[in-house]
């Protein structure tokens, strides 16, 4: 593994709006992290927090219009992803770095076999022939436990259940051995018994392939799972970055404590009431300059009005976007 | 359940439902999609029964079924002690006041082009002969009931965010003051912290009019909350049936067991101390199931005899009931 302690992908600074009819839309206000080698990172929140839109401003999936990259930076081996040429994305896209989308039966093209699409990265990026990347094909869809792999490659997305294509899906994001996959909640469309299959895939495959990895979902128990560190997201910011177990142990931001209140147990007592939070997202209509969360915090004074929380260093690679974090710690 | 004998007031035995298949030049029947395949369980007035199982398992089936939204193949199901499997779809509508459902996708099951008033509306004017006035008053009523604002009965439904429609789903099946509600995946197409809003006011609901719920669903750990007793489903049958707290501390059925298993633990100190049951492929195709027990082609816990032979399905305690060779000898 390379030098763990040099990140392969950091962020500062992204912000990402939307221009439509009725104004601007802040999506994502100033998001900035970094990922280490063979780390996995889990991106949590509700939906309409930016989560996947940051992900997609990464590596400008978006169309433009009506999305508009304002500002940041996405440094990724000595580059800089945001002011590169298409055609020089173009080459990193799907070879250095892999997407997984949370849909696969919009993500997979109808009227290409499988086999097709697996084999298309590989020709395009690898520049293998065509019977050499049949045959890399082949082991990808072993590696992702298809049975049956060489008759499967001439399958139709239509012909495998969704927990198939979701394996197809992660084996043509890991076609060119990427050195970071960004999976957008890749097990949510899947049942349990098949979400955890694809856990133990993505913890087998990480160890194997060493590869990073960050995972968007808003299922914290998937989390708990799987990452090393997590980022908690509310209104286009980050509010809350900690290891996986101080995360869930001590989490700070109030956002994050009454999203880990609402999941319901699966052992110990019943609640009589599940814990909600009331009250919606927000949709930024500017650039904040207030906590986004005050309206639907417990523990919101006056100050929250006046200023927006920068995130802050709490020891121990936990970072807290929130005024009253000590105080509420008490 | 306050009653020392509740009494069931859904009653369903042997319920079958299976689509058929046609193939070929002339579209001969050439099989049948078992989706429900011999499924029987009461609901006791005042309870929740959750209903759970992977999708493709004929769970949603089932419900629609047990409100004969289907034709069934076979079965008989009561509600309240009148046997409505065979009943025509003209006597069916009499009865529909009785029985409802809130269905899992919110946009799907509005009217786009009726206003949140005229949709709660409907079933008023459908069934009962108040003025409308009277009707009005009382759409005003169960928007409050479901916490809904007033104002917002001349909107349309997209004007209202994914949870509010779901409130708007259900205030329209609470229209007719019916006793027992089929509630299906009514909240899997929400967000986490809308879910939780959306469960609690189901079980005030419950409270407040005494509603029997059946309620489907795919979030185990939503079910566990939610539900009394608990059946679960694999390929059309019921392989388990117990009292909720039972079923998650002591589950007996192999498929059980790999499903709770399955289920991600918001906790990562317990996680990695948890025993995972990975369960391999994929369930079977109802149009073709295995032949014996349906669970025969993944269970880790396979005999010869599972291969060969239907399991019966056997009380193991009270109110626990399984289908496995397991326990049946």
């Amino acid at each position: 593994m390379p030098d763990p302690t040099r990140p392969i992908l950091s962020v500062s600074g992204l912000e990402t709006r939307f221009h439509t009819r009725k104004g601007s839309v802040h999506a994502v206000n100033g998001v900035s992290f970094s990922l280490a080698p063979g780390e996995l990172l889990g991106v949590v929140g509700e939906s309409g927090s930016g989560k996947s839109v940051t992900m997609m401003s990464l590596l400008r999936l978006l169309p433009t219009p009506p999305a508009d990259i304002m500002a940041g930076r996405v440094d990724f081996e000595g580059q800089d992803l945001l002011s590169l040429t298409e055609d020089d994305l173009r080459k990193l896209r799907g070879s250095k770095i892999g997407f997984v989308f949370q849909d696969p039966m919009t993500s997979l093209n109808p009227v290409f076999t499988v086999g097709h699409q697996i084999m298309e990265p590989l020709r395009e990026h690898l520049k293998l022939d065509k019977r050499a990347a049949q045959k890399r094909a082949q082991e990808l869809l072993e590696l992702v436990g298809i049975p049956d792999a060489e008759r499967r490659l001439r399958d139709y997305p239509h012909q495998f259940s969704g927990g198939m294509r979701q394996r197809v899906m992660i084996a043509i994001a890991l076609a060119c051995d990427p050195k970071v996959l960004i999976a957008d909640e890749p097990t949510t469309a899947l049942d349990v018994t098949i979400q955890a299959q694809i856990l133990e895939l993505m913890k087998d495959l990480r160890q194997r392939l060493g590869m990073a990895v960050i995972w968007i979902t808003h299922d914290l128990g998937v989390i708990a799972g799987i990452a090393d560190r997590v980022l908690v997201m509310y209104g286009g910011q980050v509010v809350e970055q900690a290891p996986v177990k101080d995360l869930f142990r001590t989490p700070k931001h109030p956002y994050t404590r009454a999203l880990l209140s609402t999941v319901p147990r699966i052992n110990g007592g019943r609640a009589h009431r599940l814990e909600v939070i009331a009250g919606q997202p927000p949709i930024l209509k500017s650039a904040p300059v207030a906590c986004s969360f005050r309206d639907r915090c417990p523990s919101a004074t006056a100050l929250c009005a006046g200023t927006n929380p920068p995130l802050t260093d709490h020891g121990k690679g936990h970072f807290v976007a929130c005024l009253n974090a000590e105080m509420a710690d008490v | 359940m306050s009653d020392l004998s509740p009494k069931p007031l859904v009653q369903v035995r042997d319920l079958k439902m299976h689509f058929p298949i046609f193939s070929g030049l002339l579209r001969r029947r050439s099989g049948a999609v078992k989706a429900v395949d011999g499924v029987s369980f009461d609901v006791f007035e005042g309870e929740t029964l959750g209903l759970v199982g992977e999708s493709g398992c004929g769970k949603s089936t089932c419900g629609r079924a047990v409100l004969r939204l289907y034709d069934i193949t076979s079965g008989s199901i009561a509600i309240d002690g009148e046997d409505i499997a065979k009943s025509s779809q003209s006597d069916l509508r009499s009865k529909r006041s009785l029985m409802q459902m809130v269905f899992q996708d919110p946009m799907a099951s509005l009217n786009p082009r009726m206003t949140v008033e005229a949709i709660i509306r409907e079933p008023l004017d459908e069934h009962t002969r108040l003025s409308s006035a009277e009707k009005r008053e009382k759409v005003l009523e169960l928007m409050d009931a479901v916490g809904l604002n007033r104002a917002f009965s001349g909107r349309y439904p997209h004007a209202f965010s994914g949870g509010q429609r779901q409130r708007i789903g259900i205030a329209r099946a609470l229209a007719l003051n019916p006793k027992f509600i089929v509630c299906d995946e009514p909240i899997a197409a929400l967000d986490v912290s809308i879910q939780a809003q959306v469960v609690n006011l189901l079980e005030d609901l419950q409270d407040q009019f005494g509603l029997t719920f059946l309620f489907i669903s795919h979030d185990l750990s939503m079910v566990r909350h939610i539900a009394d007793r608990v059946a679960v489903m694999y390929l059309g049958r019921i392989v388990e049936i117990a009292p909720a707290d039972q079923l998650y501390a002591a589950p007996r059925h192999p498929y059980t067991r790999a499903l709770l298993s399955a289920l991600p633990e918001p906790d990562p100190s317990l996680e990695n101390t948890r025993e995972r049951i990975i369960l391999k492929g994929d369930v079977p195709s109802p149009a073709n199931p295995p032949k014996g027990c349906n669970f025969c082609t993944r269970c880790p816990d396979v005999m010869a005899i599972c291969r060969d032979q239907e399991p019966p399905e056997v009380d193991i305690a009270p109110g626990h009931r399984t289908a496995c060779h397991l326990y049946s000898s």
